[in-house]
Formats: C-alpha cells, sequence, structure tokens
C-alpha cells in the first residue's frame, strides 16, 4: 500500500462533494485525506485527494472518479514532480514560562504564531507532511488543545503539464 | 412557448420521443398529471412504482429506446430504488422522474419527503434536484443524453412540486454542455492490430459475447467478424441473443451454469477476446483461476471496466459499432478444426451427461422450459425472472433473436420479470412475450398483473413452481447441510388468482399436460397464466460452486433419473 495524491476538477455545483465522498466509500477506498476549494477558473473546484492502495486500485480511483459526470478532470500526481502542501493550525498550552520555546520551535519550521491566549498560543505552519508531523510531534509534550489540519494540495511542478495534460 | 413547469417535462419527453410512460401518481406529481393529458404519451398505470422502474426497464431493454418512469416524492420514489439499482448494474437506459416536496420545505423533514437524489447517487448514472422552472429544459436534456450515450443507465430527475406549476419560457436546447462526460473517441488502429495479430497467432481463442454488443446494436457486424475469424463464442447471460445459438460456433453462456464444454473452453482458451462483458463474478468463477495462460482482448466502452476483475493484455475502449466494422477488414480467416473438433467432444458428452432429456416421467421444469421453446420456435421476447428459472431458462431455450431474453443478470433482482415483461410488451405490440419466473420471484410483484389487465397484454406467464426460493435451496442442499431454513415457500392457487384478475389461469401437474396447455395459453387472445407445478428438489446443473475455477464444476450425479 502506498499513498497517491490525486488532482479533480469539478463542476462547481450543490452535490458534487457528496458524489465524490460517496464513490469512495461505496467503492471502499481509503482516504487519507481531501481538500476542496476554488480553482483558477469560475465555476471549476479544484480537490487533492490522498488515496491508499496499489497502483491497481489508485487506477480503479481515477477512473471511477472520471465517470462521475460533474468531474471533468483528474490526474495521479504521485509520480510527477509537483509542490505539496499542507496547512496546520496548533493549539498548544503555554504559559509564560514556556512561550519563548514554542516560538522558537516555530521558527526553525518556519512557522508562526497567529495567537496567543493567556494559558495557549496557536501555532500556523504550512509545509509538506513531514514537516508539518515533525513540528506537531515536537509540540505534543506541551499539551496540544486542538489541531486543525487541511490535508495535502497538490500542484505539478511548472514544465510538466499543469495545465491540460490531466488524464 | 410559455410552459408550466409541468408541461415542460411532458413536451421535453415528446421531444426526446417518447410515447409511453411507466408511474404513479401523488401529491408531488399532481401538476405532471394534470398536465399529462395534453401530451401524445401513453402512461401505463403500475400497481406499485418498483413495477414502473422494471416496467421502463423493460421498454429500454426491448425496445432500445429510453424507458420513462415516474413516481411521486418520499414512498414513492424510494419504491423506484430496486428498479434503479437493476438498470444501473445491466446499463438499461432509463429516465426517473420524481417529484419532490416544495422547495420552500426541502430540508424540513416534511409529508413525503426523502432525499431521493442522495439515495440514488451509487444507483444512477446521474441524476438531479430542479429547484428552479428556468433549469427544466436543459435538465431534461442532459437527462436523455447521459441515459442512453456511452455507457447507458439510468438518471433520475427530481423536480420540485412547486417547480412544476412555475412558469416559464420554454426553449429546448439542441445539444448538451457536459464538460466532464467522457465518450470513447480514442483512435483505434493501434490496438485494432494488435487484436487482429493475436486472433491470428492464437490455437484455441475464444470471444466472449456480452450485454454491450446488444446495447450497441452490433449483432450483424459481430456475426460476420465470427464467422470471418472462424472463433468459438461463449456468451455472457446478458450476451445470450447477441447470436443465434443454434450456430456451429455459438457454444451459449458460459460461468456459473454455463454448460460444461463452454467452461472447459474457458480453461482451455489461448486467447480470449471479451466484447462488452465485464467479467462478471459470475462468469469468471474464481478469479486467480480464470482462464490462466490464455492472453485476454477486452473491448468496452467503459474505461472504468479495463483492468477492474482481469488483468489485460490488450485494451481496446470504444463503442462496438465502431469497433467491430473497424476490426473486420483486419481479420484473417483461418483453420481451426483442431480447436472446434475438442470442442465438439465436449460437446457430445455434455449432452449425454448434463442435459435433461425426456426420459423422466416427472414433471421437471427444463422439460417446461424445453416445450415453450418447442411451441414458439423461440419467435417471442421472453422475460426471465432470477433463480432457478432464469437459468433453466438460459440453458434449456435455444434463442436465436436479437433482444430475445430479458433478464436482470447484474442486480439479480426477483420480481423482475412480471413487470418487465409489461414495458417489453409496451414497446414491441407486435410481440408474443413469456415471462418465465418462479413462485417465489412471481409473488414479489404479482400485483402487476392488474396492469397487464388494464392495458390487455397478451402476456403469456409461466409459473415453475417447486414451493420453495429454489436457488437458494439448492444452495443449501449442496453447500449447507441441506438445511432448508427460510426457503420452503407457500404460494396461493395461481390460476385461481390469475381468474381473479380476469386472466385465463391454468395448472398443470402431469408431464403429459404440457404441451397443450402451452398451446391453449398461445392460442388465447389476451394473457394467459400456467401455474407448472413441477419436481420440488431439481437442481440446476452444471454449477461452479461459489469460491471455485469454472473447471471444477459439479456435474449432474449420474445414474439419476432426471
Amino acid at each position: 500500500m502506498e499513498k497517491h495524491t490525486l488532482i479533480a476538477l469539478m463542476e462547481d455545483k450543490p452535490g458534487v462533494l457528496s458524489r465524490v465522498s460517496s464513490l469512495f466509500r461505496r467503492r471502499n477506498y481509503n482516504i487519507r485525506s481531501l481538500s476542496v476549494g476554488h480553482s483558477e477558473t469560475q465555476d471549476i473546484s479544484r480537490m487533492t485527494v490522498v488515496v491508499d492502495g496499489d497502483n491497481r486500485v489508485v487506477e480503479q480511483v481515477v477512473k471511477q472518479l472520471g465517470k462521475l459526470i460533474n468531474v471533468t478532470e483528474v490526474l495521479d500526481v504521485t509520480d510527477k514532480p509537483a509542490v505539496i502542501r499542507e496547512l496546520a493550525l496548533v493549539k498548544v498550552k503555554a504559559g509564560a514560562g514556556q512561550r519563548s520555546e514554542i516560538i522558537e520551535l516555530a521558527q526553525v519550521f518556519r512557522g508562526r504564531i497567529v495567537d496567543v491566549g493567556p494559558d495557549s498560543m496557536t501555532v500556523e505552519i504550512t509545509g509538506g507532511e513531514d514537516r508539518v508531523n515533525s513540528l506537531v510531534s515536537l509540540l505534543r509534550p506541551y499539551g496540544i488543545e486542538e489541531l486543525a489540519r487541511t490535508g495535502r494540495v497538490a500542484m505539478v511542478r511548472s514544465g510538466n503539464g499543469t495545465n491540460g495534460n490531466y488524464e | 412557448m410559455r410552459l408550466t413547469g409541468a408541461q415542460a417535462v411532458w413536451e421535453s419527453l415528446v421531444r426526446e420521443g417518447v410515447d409511453t410512460a411507466f408511474g404513479i401518481s401523488g401529491g408531488t406529481v399532481i401538476h405532471l398529471y394534470h398536465a399529462l393529458p395534453e401530451y401524445p404519451i401513453h402512461h401505463v398505470l403500475t400497481r406499485h412504482e418498483q413495477g414502473a422502474a422494471h416496467a421502463a426497464d423493460g421498454y429500454a431493454r426491448a425496445t432500445g429506446k429510453v424507458g420513462v418512469c415516474v413516481a411521486t416524492s418520499g414512498p414513492g420514489a424510494t419504491n423506484l430504488v430496486t428498479g434503479l439499482a437493476t438498470a444501473q448494474m445491466d446499463s438499461s437506459p432509463v429516465v426517473a422522474i420524481t417529484g419532490q416536496v416544495g422547495t420552500s420545505v426541502i430540508g424540513t423533514d416534511a409529508f413525503q419527503e426523502v432525499d431521493i437524489v442522495g439515495i440514488t447517487q451509487p444507483i444512477t448514472k446521474h441524476n438531479y434536484l430542479v429547484t428552479d422552472v428556468a433549469d427544466l429544459p436543459e435538465v431534461m436534456k442532459e437527462a436523455f443524453y447521459i441515459a442512453r450515450t456511452g455507457r447507458p443507465g439510468p438518471v433520475l430527475v427530481d423536480i420540485a412540486r412547486d417547480v412544476q406549476a412555475a412558469e416559464l419560457d420554454f426553449v429546448y436546447p439542441d445539444e448538451v454542455n457536459l464538460p466532464g462526460y467522457y465518450l470513447p473517441g480514442d483512435d483505434l488502429a493501434e490496438p485494432l492490430q494488435r487484436v487482429a495479430q493475436m486472433l491470428e497467432e492464437a490455437e484455441r481463442p475464444l470471444i466472449v459475447a456480452g450485454h454491450g454488443i446488444i446495447i450497441a446494436g452490433a449483432e450483424d457486424a459481430f456475426l460476420e467478424l465470427v464467422e470471418k475469424a472462424n472463433v468459438p463464442v461463449i456468451t455472457t447471460l446478458l450476451g445470450i441473443g447477441t447470436m443465434p445459438e443454434t450456430h456451429r460456433l455459438c457454444l451459449g453462456m458460459a460461468g456459473m451454469h454455463g454448460e460444461a464444454y463452454t467452461n472447459l473452453a474457458l480453461s482451455e482458451t489461448d486467447l480470449i477476446v471479451s466484447l462488452g462483458s465485464r467479467f462478471d463474478d459470475r462468469l469468471t468463477g474464481k478469479l486467480d483461476q480464470f482462464a490462466n495462460g490464455a492472453r485476454i482482448v477486452h473491448v468496452d466502452i467503459d474505461p472504468a471496466e479495463i483492468d477492474k476483475s482481469v488483468a489485460v493484455d490488450v485494451a481496446v475502449i470504444g463503442d462496438l459499432g465502431e469497433v467491430l466494422p473497424a476490426l473486420l477488414p483486419l481479420i484473417e480467416a483461418r483453420d481451426r478444426q483442431p480447436w472446434l473438433e475438442r470442442i465438439q467432444e465436449w460437446r457430445d458428452d455434455s449432452a449425454s451427461r448434463d442435459i435433461v432429456g425426456q426420459e423422466t416421467d416427472e414433471l421437471v421444469p427444463q422439460y417446461v422450459v424445453r416445450q415453450i421453446w418447442e411451441a414458439t420456435r423461440g419467435e417471442v421476447i421472453v422475460v426471465s425472472d432470477v433463480g432457478q428459472n432464469q437459468m433453466w431458462e438460459a440453458q434449456y431455450f435455444t434463442h436465436h433473436r436479437r433482444r430475445g431474453l430479458l433478464s436482470s443478470g447484474g442486480l439479480g433482482t426477483m420480481g423482475f420479470a412480471l413487470p418487465a415483461a409489461i414495458g417489453a410488451q409496451m414497446g414491441r405490440r407486435d410481440e408474443q412475450v413469456w415471462v418465465t419466473v418462479g413462485d417465489g420471484g412471481f409473488q414479489m410483484n404479482i400485483q402487476e398483473l392488474a396492469t397487464v389487465v388494464q392495458e390487455r397484454l397478451p402476456l403469456k406467464i409461466a409459473i415453475l413452481n417447486n414451493g420453495y426460493l429454489g436457488m437458494v435451496r439448492q444452495w443449501q442442499q449442496l453447500f449447507f447441510e441441506g438445511r432448508y431454513s427460510g426457503t420452503p415457500l407457500l404460494g396461493p392457487d395461481f390460476a385461481k388468482v390469475a381468474e381473479a384478475y380476469g386472466i385465463a389461469g391454468f395448472t398443470v401437474r402431469e408431464k403429459g399436460e404440457v404441451v397443450s396447455a402451452i398451446e391453449q395459453a398461445r392460442a388465447i387472445d389476451g394473457p394467459a397464466l400456467i401455474n407448472f407445478v413441477v419436481e420440488q428438489e431439481e437442481n440446476v446443473y452444471p454449477m461452479v460452486a461459489p469460491g471455485a475455477g469454472v473447471k471444477d464444476m459439479i456435474r449432474r450425479p449420474q445414474g439419476m433419473a432426471r
């Protein structure tokens, strides 16, 4: 089993996300993360989905997604050079004594402090999954009160067909 | 043209060439039904919405046109579900129109509200909820286009009650705008060249003929190809009718209940060319033992079928109506005498071992099916139900006609036959339509007898009544210690039931009465029902046990009277 990153473009219509998620559920595909938002084209949404499975399973995922009438393009970017990012917000327990340590840690990972309260602070980090994982595990000993992760978003690097080269 | 939403729906149907619709009225389709008499569409009132969905499906299968069914919101809509799933599994073009509660109360658990778009998402090719009357023409156009093109399937259009009453300036679009809808248009020259080459090289090639050939209307090109290439053919259940079963190269249905020679051919072939079949588990048996050593060519209109179950050597994605004529000139005639002779040996052996002849005095169901064929010479449309009756029909009725057998293959829906036959007869008024059905399946949609009478449909209904849910009983006998749990089945006096509906009813208990009962039923100018009270524990043989390879068949026990 390996993780595959797929990008799907779909019409921005009511119920489309439900069609996609229902497809994953009923075909028994294992999703790691799913992230969706606007694309460069009006009325077209862009979804990045990370799915577990061997090549044959993922090929089926791509084809079945492609069969959905509202899905316009699907691309498996797993083996393509791509920029892959995830954003996480981590609210971590922090009294006055821990603040500077946490700020230092965040800086090492190019994170930012986006909120500070009397007993906690919130760190924002953007990066590959590994970097986010590393920071989260380093923050864990302080006590994580809340964690919100977006899941992967991906974009193929220039010169490798970001446009018009979807399967 | 100023129309109400309700009028716009019927107007769209008329523009799509629809002249028949099956359905049941109700609170949220009352506007729709109010407008119906203004349009040249014959409405068939079924007695249950499941019947309407199967009838639309049967109509589509018999004619190749889109079948239409209508239901109200809530329970009306949920009653369509089994019929839509049946159509989806067998790629049958159906458009279902449902009423929805008013837009102002959608989402409030209003009376007879159900999220039918959510419910039917996985069992339709596509579906729509219409909450703005201005969207109706475009949605209707798309629904028919999606239902009938590519790999066909059911499309549901759910229309809020107030949308049906609202007015619009009706303009029916000429074209659809579906940027995400894929239709195959690949260049086939290279893969077809390879297919021709592989056929040329193969010593023991075998064609698997599936439903896709019928859907594409490619039977002529298919037969020409088979004869030119001189390759034997096995069919799937839904592939019956792709070519005459009387043809020397047609071996008939293979798989779980295929005759032994078809499965022996499958296990010894060195090249499978699958045309419009999806390698269903009822054909393949255990996948890792399927056609070992054979190269596989898979031709299908749906790319998602390629490599789904069986890994293939060459994939051709296209419409068989285009693929077969393109392949034909590339094929060289070849002598295949050793392979054809080997198959003939198996065939002769099967004839003496597995096939029920006329040596018993008991009334066995196979004999009934065979006599219906003898009496009609196959010049009818048969709609079979699901279970043992379906397999005996497939084995003992020698189909030679196109669209001559309609059956629920993929979903295996008991109760399909009677309502689907109503649809078939509505679409093919010139044909005699026979229903072959078990006593279990018949009782699942028995209420449609009233529809038969109301529409004056001359259906001929043959019940193979063995007092069991027979296929499950057979599994219990063979694999579950003979424990007949939940399978013995009490039924009414079916002939009397028929008569109560105003249908001629017959009961046959003796073998000697079979032929005359069939002749009488055929002679009646109207519907007739024959209740054949058959041997209760007759089994379907051969049988590939679930989870076994097709080679390992359970053959008919030797030395049995039947």
